[in-house]
Parts: structure tokens; sequence; C-alpha cells
């Protein structure tokens, strides 16, 4: 079998890519790592070791970022967890207008962060915006989504909710529809109910999809900030900073290699999260 | 005897079971209809009035567009902000659609075929230097781009400001979510098509060429949806390695209607409008193979 | 190290080997170009932030492609952070375009002008420009840019018709302006218009403030260079963020400030919900362009002090225009400069684009039909009662100023602990640049 293996599925197969990604990708991070030790105005550069590390830790908002990163990695992917899979569920079920739903609920993810950001930070205004608008209506006095600081990420959050879900909901209907009819059928011999099935089918038995989502939104959530830089630029204050977006504000400020510092200890706080998660993800699925 | 009063109450009892069935059906039609409109309302709130909000304004006047309300212009300039939207800056939103749309074009191409190669062998080969390669494309989820280093080796092998360069970076950087759905749905074909090629004296040229590029076509179909959109919607990446006013793509053109004269949010609207075409359409094609591909590339996530 | 570092410049070196091979197809044009420039076209390509493209500065373009045969291709990029980024990594990465505009000021100090713009010191055309600007833009001693546009100031906008109504005359000193500020509540309006969804606006008080730091500690931009003077420990500067703690406690901003973003500050003050907006006069004529008939209703005072005596403008000196020392087409960029800060370039700007501020060239007197507010301005200017802001005296200025404005001015942080962070923030930028007498 090692034989078929190795003449079957030779690493030729993997050069073209192995070049591109090299070439394009780990180089330049490699090379940016070494940069995170130095002093670094792009033209000139200077060793100083940890130093960018040191300065790093002492930014004002870096604890607030940390909170936040996880808070709003968590938060996303929970509720594109839960709603996707309520939706998915929903969405593979008898109604008529499936396919119609199925691409409302699709149709944000295709728009681009930036116009959805401004959209929604016209929309979130507390004064003129009609989501507040519309609170008033029935009788509601909405809060201000992207000013108050206790509540300005969680408005970003769901905004992410509203643009991101629609992937989840997609890979959550593949898997469901993967799960062979006839579990439905014995399950329905031995006369369960509908919400019996979602337990017990359902639920278990998308299992890979279901470690797909959270994979995918734990990890974009902790490496993004391109709509919380849309619709609050980090503030009011740095209350809705993320690890992200004070890397980037480094970079902004010409902390090339303070920002490269910032990088590497994005990058290892994510695997530090992500690894374990994925680890326990995968071993559940043995033991299925 | 007794044999047919079993089957006349059998009969009887399945009668009335359909009875009971046909009143609980429709009892589950009456049910069903009112989720089905409940939801349906649910969606238009929750979807349909962003998008209307946007449409809407995008037909207004600067001024009462800077309202941002969701109330009836009251004078329409459809051909005139459509018009000035296109003609800003030189036509810059056209030259947007051309660039984003090759880029995002030839950078499917290539991800197509060099991503769903190396799966293939990621995904057969089970070892240790295929599981460090793994975790290597696992890196490329977790870690932003360096920017400057990147593009001291697109000049070094002076490809900066091409369209080569833009389009190799792009593949890479989505080279690691393009793989892993490929391995995923690898994984559900079977090893067998694999040994019954050999034995028939395929070579794995033949074998991948042959059959297996056809057998992913669904997860293709996935993978062309979701990284076009990225590709096409990405900013930063095409600001920092393909600049130049000729080198324009499309989410830069938002920045022609915010600045000095504060925003225009009517021509903003109009141009978000626009740019959002391309994708909406490439979805209308794609939209019932998604899932498709998923069902199977989802199931050993 | 060394080994990496050689071949950092090996790579570098490529590149300008590669530049140069891709100027060799450019030389030819150029070749081409000099043996016949009259009829010949040159194209320029320039760089400019999204607030440099005016009506006016379009069409000076547009007169350089007709008079000098000269054509301009522009290349917007977005303003802010992410625009100085751009800048940096072109300049870094040897792709600059031929032309570029900038601030002037200690920003300016950050792209490492000597080597990468070309010394304009000597160019004929550069006589005429006030020493007040080119101090702004020298670096050792060489002078690198030209104006872009007028200077302006940074005070307090206000709306005239309001003042009127409410019987309220221009404040002298702080006190006065909170006077007024209390007079303006109880009508029911809003006394100050805070703007901090568009963050950099919230920094507007505290940078304001500047001429009456200066005028109390003249020393405190060189103190402050050298690492010496702070904002925590100056009570004449920490007055900048007690100032903006006050207006917060007092209650006077609009409840929405946090949201509010500029161009909805800009309606609020024309339409006179809105009273007082500190603020740049750059927004005069936005503020002309989309409400015209409201225009004469806006003045604009300096941010007072606390003695009537001391009372004057901070000024913003005008972005630059910069020449890329790479450029293939050095003569056709200094022709391009020339015209533009020339008497025709001018008349051109000005008939497109009216002055926010005076102009920072010899000759150019403030039009007859400037706005009310630019008018309101002049006779601090004339008599000397003016100061140029900080970040013109100084290379050393936090990025994070806009961030702890929104937060002292929101009443998450007091004023204190917000100098005490700023001071904190700008030594990055001070060790950054290699200041002597900072760690």
């Amino acid at each position: 079998m090692s034989n078929v293996n190795k003449h079957m599925y030779s690493y030729f197969f993997i050069i073209p890519a192995a070049i591109i990604y090299t070439v394009f990708f780990l180089a330049p991070t490699v090379m940016s790592f070494f940069f995170s030790l130095t002093r670094w105005t792009l033209i000139d550069w200077e060793f100083i070791g940890l130093e960018n590390f040191k300065q790093f830790f002492s930014e004002p908002s870096l604890m607030i970022g940390f909170k936040n990163t996880l808070f709003y990695a968590f938060s996303t992917m929970s509720l594109k967890v839960i709603i996707g899979l309520l939706l998915a569920v929903f969405l593979c079920s008898k109604i008529r207008n499936k396919n119609l739903l199925r691409s409302v609920v699709f149709f944000p993810a295709l728009l681009s962060t930036i116009a959805v950001g401004v959209v929604f930070n016209a929309m979130m205004n507390p004064t003129i915006g009609i989501i507040n608008k519309g609170l008033a209506l029935i009788g509601i006095t909405g809060p201000d989504w992207l000013g108050d600081a206790n509540i300005a990420l969680f408005s970003v959050v769901l905004v992410d909710v509203w643009k991101g879900v629609g992937i989840a909901t997609v890979i959550f209907i593949a898997g469901i529809m993967a799960i062979p009819a006839e579990y439905y059928e014995a399950h329905k011999i031995d006369g369960g109910n509908s919400f019996q099935e979602f337990l017990h089918i359902t639920l278990p038995l998308s299992r890979p999809a279901l470690n797909t989502v959270i994979i995918l939104a734990l990890i974009g959530g902790m490496r993004t900030f391109d709509l919380v830089w849309a619709m609050t630029g980090g503030g009011p204050g740095f209350s809705t900073d993320l690890l992200a977006s004070i890397i980037y504000k480094q970079y902004a400020g010409g902390f090339y290699g303070l920002a490269t510092a910032g990088n590497v200890l994005l990058f290892l706080f994510v695997g530090l999260i992500a690894f374990p998660i994925f680890k326990l993800l995968n071993r559940k699925e043995v033991d299925l | 005897m007794s044999i047919e009063i079993k089957q006349e109450r059998t009969a009887m009892l399945q009668s009335y079971d359909r009875e009971i069935q046909s009143s609980v059906k429709k009892k589950k039609d009456l049910k069903l209809l009112s989720i089905e409109s409940f939801s349906i309302l649910v969606a238009l709130v929750l979807f349909g009035i962003p998008f209307y909000f946007v449409i809407i304004n995008s037909f207004k006047d600067v001024t009462e567009a800077a309202n941002m309300s969701l109330a009836w212009p009251s004078s329409f300039h459809i051909l005139e902000n459509y018009k000035q939207v296109v003609t800003a800056n030189n036509g810059m939103v056209l030259r947007a659609f051309f660039n984003s749309t090759l880029i995002t074009l030839l950078s499917i191409i290539t991800m197509i075929l060099v991503c769903s190669m190396a799966a293939f062998v990621l995904q057969r080969r089970q070892g240790r230097g295929s599981k460090f390669l793994n975790s290597m494309v696992l890196v490329g989820l977790m870690i932003p781009p360096a920017i400057v280093p990147t593009i001291w080796v697109l000049q070094s092998i002076g490809l900066f400001k091409t369209l080569p360069g833009i389009v190799l970076l792009e593949s890479a950087l989505h080279f690691s979510f393009a793989c892993m759905l490929y391995k995923a749905f690898m994984a559900t074909i079977p090893r067998e098509i694999d040994e019954a090629a050999l034995m028939d004296g395929c070579s794995s040229f033949k074998l991948y060429f042959k059959i297996i590029l056809p057998l992913l076509k669904p997860v293709t179909s996935t993978i062309i949806v979701l990284s076009s959109i990225n590709i096409y919607n990405d900013f930063e990446n095409m600001l920092y390695f393909f600049p130049g006013a000729e080198n324009a793509t499309v989410q830069l053109t938002l920045y022609n209607f915010k600045g000095m004269f504060g925003t225009s949010w009517n021509l903003l609207f109009a141009d978000v409008l626009l740019i959002s075409i391309p994708p909406l359409i490439l979805f209308i094609f794609f939209n019932k193979k998604i899932v498709a591909g998923m069902t199977a590339g989802a199931v050993k996530g | 190290m060394n080994k990496f570092k050689s071949k950092i410049v090996k790579v570098l070196a490529t590149s300008v080997v590669l530049s140069t091979l891709l100027a060799g197809c450019g030389g030819q044009d150029k070749a081409s170009s000099g043996s016949n420039s009259k009829n010949e076209q040159v194209t320029l390509t320039m760089l400019i932030g999204d607030t440099i493209n005016t009506p006016g500065f379009q069409e000076v373009v547009k007169n350089i492609e007709q008079d000098l045969n000269i054509k301009t291709e522009i290349e917007i990029r977005p303003g802010g952070p992410e625009g100085e980024n751009i800048v940096k990594t072109r300049l870094a990465t040897g792709d600059m375009a031929d032309l570029s505009v900038f601030n002037s000021g200690s920003l300016l100090k950050t792209l490492n002008p000597e080597q990468n713009f070309v010394d304009l010191t000597n160019e004929p055309f550069m006589k005429n420009i006030f020493d007040t600007f080119k101090e702004t833009v020298t670096d050792n001693g060489k002078v690198f840019g030209a104006p872009v546009s007028s200077s302006q100031v940074g005070g307090w906008l206000y709306n005239k018709r309001v003042y009127e109504e409410l019987g309220l005359s221009v404040p002298k000193t702080w006190d006065e302006l909170m006077a007024n500020n209390a007079k303006i509540k109880a009508a029911g309006k809003t006394a100050v218009i805070g703007s901090y969804n568009t963050n950099w606006t919230a920094q507007l008080i505290i940078l304001a403030d500047y001429y009456n730091v200066h005028a109390q500690e003249p020393n405190f931009a060189k103190d402050y260079t050298a690492g010496k003077a702070k904002y925590a420990k100056t009570p004449a500067a920490l007055r900048g963020f007690e100032k903006l703690e006050d207006i917060n406690k007092k209650g006077y901003m609009n409840k929405d400030f946090n949201t509010t973003t500029y161009d909805q500050a800009m309606k609020l003050l024309a339409d006179g919900d809105g009273v007082h907006y500190p603020m740049l006069t750059q927004v005069l004529p936005v503020i002309a362009d989309k409400y015209p008939d409201k225009i004469n209703d806006i003045g604009v005072f300096p941010q007072p002090s606390d003695s009537a005596d001391v009372n004057g403008f901070t000024v913003w000196l005008p972005n630059t225009i910069l020449i890329n020392k790479k450029t293939e087409k050095l003569e056709a960029a200094k022709k391009w400069v020339e015209y533009y800060v020339s008497e025709k370039g001018i008349a051109a700007y000005s008939s497109k684009s009216k002055a926010i501020g005076p102009n920072v060239i010899n000759g150019i007197k403030v039009a007859d039909d400037a706005y009310p507010a630019v008018k309101e301005m002049m006779p601090y200017f004339d008599s000397g009662n003016v100061a140029p802001a900080l970040e013109f005296l100084t290379p050393v200025k936090g990025a994070n100023l806009p961030q702890i404005s929104t937060e002292v001015g929101g009443g998450i942080t007091k004023a204190l602990k917000g100098a005490q962070m700023y001071d904190k923030d700008v030594e990055k930028q001070a060790v950054q640049l290699g200041l002597p007498g900072w760690k």
C-alpha cells in the first residue's frame, strides 16, 4: 500500500501549490516575524530583541483588546451556530419558498464588508437611523447602538452575524441533507416527534458540519477587524478595539516592528485557543 | 370468521386513522402556512429592509439621502445618480469592474487547479510529511499576510503591480480555505476508485484529471462562489499589492463618494448596489450547487 | 543577522534594478518627449488623499493639462491612518507616484523626506512662499514641498444667526464661552456639537488650545520634542484636556455625540440646531456646497483661554505637494508645481474653491467674496495673534490621540488620566524617530 501511496499520490501534485503558497505567503510571513524583533521603519531597522513585545503589552487598550477579541469570536461563533442550525433545519423542512428563503439568507454574504459597514452605520444612528425609528413605532426606545461603549461591540457582533449566518446556514443545510433519509424514517416508525428528531438525529449527525462552522467562525472571528473598523473604528474611545485592530493601528502609525510583534502574538493567541478546540472537536467525532 | 371480523376491524381502524391523519394534516397545513408567512415576514424585515434602504436612497438627491430615512424620494434622481457614479473619476467604476472581474476569474481558475491537486495528495497520503503540510495549510487561515515583505517578494520577481502578481497572491491567500474544503470532499471519494483505476493501468495524472477532478465538481462550485466573493470584495490586498490609478478595483470606488464634501450617501449607495451585481449574478448561477458541494464537503469538516 | 540585512539589501537592490529596467522603457518615452517637448504630452501620476480632491484642485489640474500639456493621472487614497500607511508602504517599496500630497509638519517627518522627495529649496517658485509654511516642510535644512491650499484655523465655528437670536456675543474667555453654552442649552439647542463617530474630530478642543499653551509656555514645543515637557505635568497644556472634560461634564454636547459623524455635525451647525462646533475651517466649503444659503451664518472664534488678554487662533498649515525623488519626469513635475503655486494656478483654484484661511504665498490677498468666517479670522492674522498647531512645531505626535480624546470627551476617562495616556502614547513615536532625550 505504501508503495501505491508513493506511486499514485506523488508529491509532484503539491509542487505548484507549494511554490505559490511559499513564495507569496510563507516566506513573507517568516520575514516579517524576524522584524518583530527590530525597530523597523521600512527603510531601516535596528535589532532590539523583545522590546516590541514589551511595548505591545503596555498598549492602553491591549487588555480590552484581548477581552473583546474573545467576546467577539465566541459570540459571533455561537450565534452563527445556533441561528444557522435553526435556520438550516427550518429551510430543510417541508415549507414552500424554500429556495427563495435560502437565497435571501445567503444574500448578505455576497456583499463587501465595507459596504455592509457603511449601510449599517447609517441604519444604527440613534436619532435618525431607521432601526431606532422602527423600534419607536412599537414603543421601544432604541439604544445608541454604536455610541454606547457598553453595547457597541455587541452591535457589531449582530451585524457580523447578519452578514455571516448565511454561510453557516448553507454548511448546516449541506450537513443535514447528507444525513441518509432512513434515519428519519426509522425515527418516524418509532413515533418520535420533530423535536426529538432534531435532538437525536439531526444534531448528532450534522456534527461534521458543526465542526466546520465552529472552526471557520472562530478563527475568522479572532483575526478579523474590518467590520469593526468600518463601523466604530475601535471606538468610542478604545471600547471596541480588537487585537487585530490594535495591530492595525500600530501598522498605520508607522510602528512596523511593533505591528509584526503584535501579529506574532495574535497568531499564538489564535493557535492557543483554536488548536485545543480543533483537537476536541475531532476527538468527539471519533467517539461517535 | 374471526379473520373476517379482524379484517373489517382493521379496515375500520384504517379509515379512522386516515380521518385523524387528514385532520392533523389540515391542522399541520395551517400551522405550516402561518410559520411560512411569519418566516417570510421576518426575512423581509431583516434582509429586505436594508436592501430597500440602499436602493431607495440611491434614488434621492444628496441632501435628502443624508437624512438616511426609508421615506419615498420627493424627486427621483436615478439616471443622474447612476450616471454620476459611472463617470466619476474618469470612469473609474467601469475600469474597476473590469479589473476586479478579471482578477477574480483568473485567481479562481488558478486556485481550483492548484488547490485540488494539492488536496488530492494531502488527503490521500497519511504520514508525518503530510501532517506537517496540513498544519502549514492551517497556518494560512490564522495569520494575516505581511504586507511589506510581500511587496518585496513581488518586486524582486518583477510581479508587483501586475495582473499575474495579484492573481498569484490572491490564490496564495485563499489557498488554505479552498484546500480544506477540497480535502474534506476528497475524503468522501472512496479510495477503491483510485485502486481500480490503478489496476486498469491509469497513471496518477490520468487518475487525477480524468476521474478525481470531475468528481470534485460539486465542491468546486462551492469554492467558486465563496472564494470569488472574497476576492472580488477584497479591499486591503488590492490596495497594497495592486496600486495605481489604472489598477482600480471595485471596493476602492467607494472612496470616490466619501471625502472632502462629506459623504454623498446617494452616490455611495448607488455604487454599493452596482458593485454588488457581479457576485449576485454568480450566486444566481451557482445557488443550488453551493449546497451540493458542501453536502459532501462538510461531512468530514 | 548581518547576513539577513545584506539579503534584504539584495532584495531591495534587485527591485531597484528592476525599476531601472522598467525605467528604461519609460526613458525612451522621456527622450522622445525631450526632443519635441512642445507637442508631446507628458503624463504625471499623482497620489492624493480624498479630501484634497476639491473642485479648485481639479480646475488647476485641468489648466495644467491645457497650458503645459502635462496630463495628471490622479490616484485617490483614503485619508487618515489608512492613507498614511499607503504612502509609507509605497515609499518603502519604491513605488511612489511622481507627485503626491501629504500632511506637512510632524507627519511629514515620519516619511524621511530627505530620502524620498526632491529638494525644492532653491527653486525660484519657492521664493514667494511664506517661511512659516516652509518651516513645516523642512527637514535637515532643506525644503521639500509646496502648499496645496490655503492655511486654515482650528477654533470654534458658531452659528451667528442663533447667537443673534439669543443675544450672545463672541466669548473672550473660557468662562464666557461656558456661560454662552449654558444659555444655549437653556434655549433647548445643542451648545457644542460632538461628532466622535469621525474620531479625529474629537481632538480639536485639545489641539486648538495650543495658541493658549504657547502664550503661557513659549518653550513648550521645544521641551516637548526633547522629552522634557509633558501634557500631564504642564498645567497650561493640561487645560486642553480639562476643557474637553468640562464640556462633557456640563452635558453641553448633543446626546448622540458618539455616533454623530462629521457630515451630520455640519448639518447641525448649518441648521442652527447645534450652535458651536470646535473644528477646522476646512468644513466651510463643504457647508457652502451642501447648504449654500446657510454659509453666511457661520462664523469662527478662537478657543478662549482663561484670560481675556490671551486670545488668538491656532493655525493649521496646508498639506504639501511633494515630488518623488525617483521620478523619471522631474522637469515636468517641477513645472507642474511651479504652475500650481503661480498666480495663474491660484486664480484657477480660487475660481472653483474659496479659501478656508489666508494663503501662505506672498501677494495673495483674501478675496472680497471670501466666506464670512474667513474674514472674521483675518484680524487675528493681521495683528499676529496666531500660532501654528503643535504638530507643525514638533515631530512628536501620538497615534492614539483621537481615541484618547473620545474617552475624555465622552466621560470615560478623566482629563489627567487622558493626558498621561497621551504622554505615554507619544513615547512610541519619539523612540521610533530616534529623537534624543527619549528612551
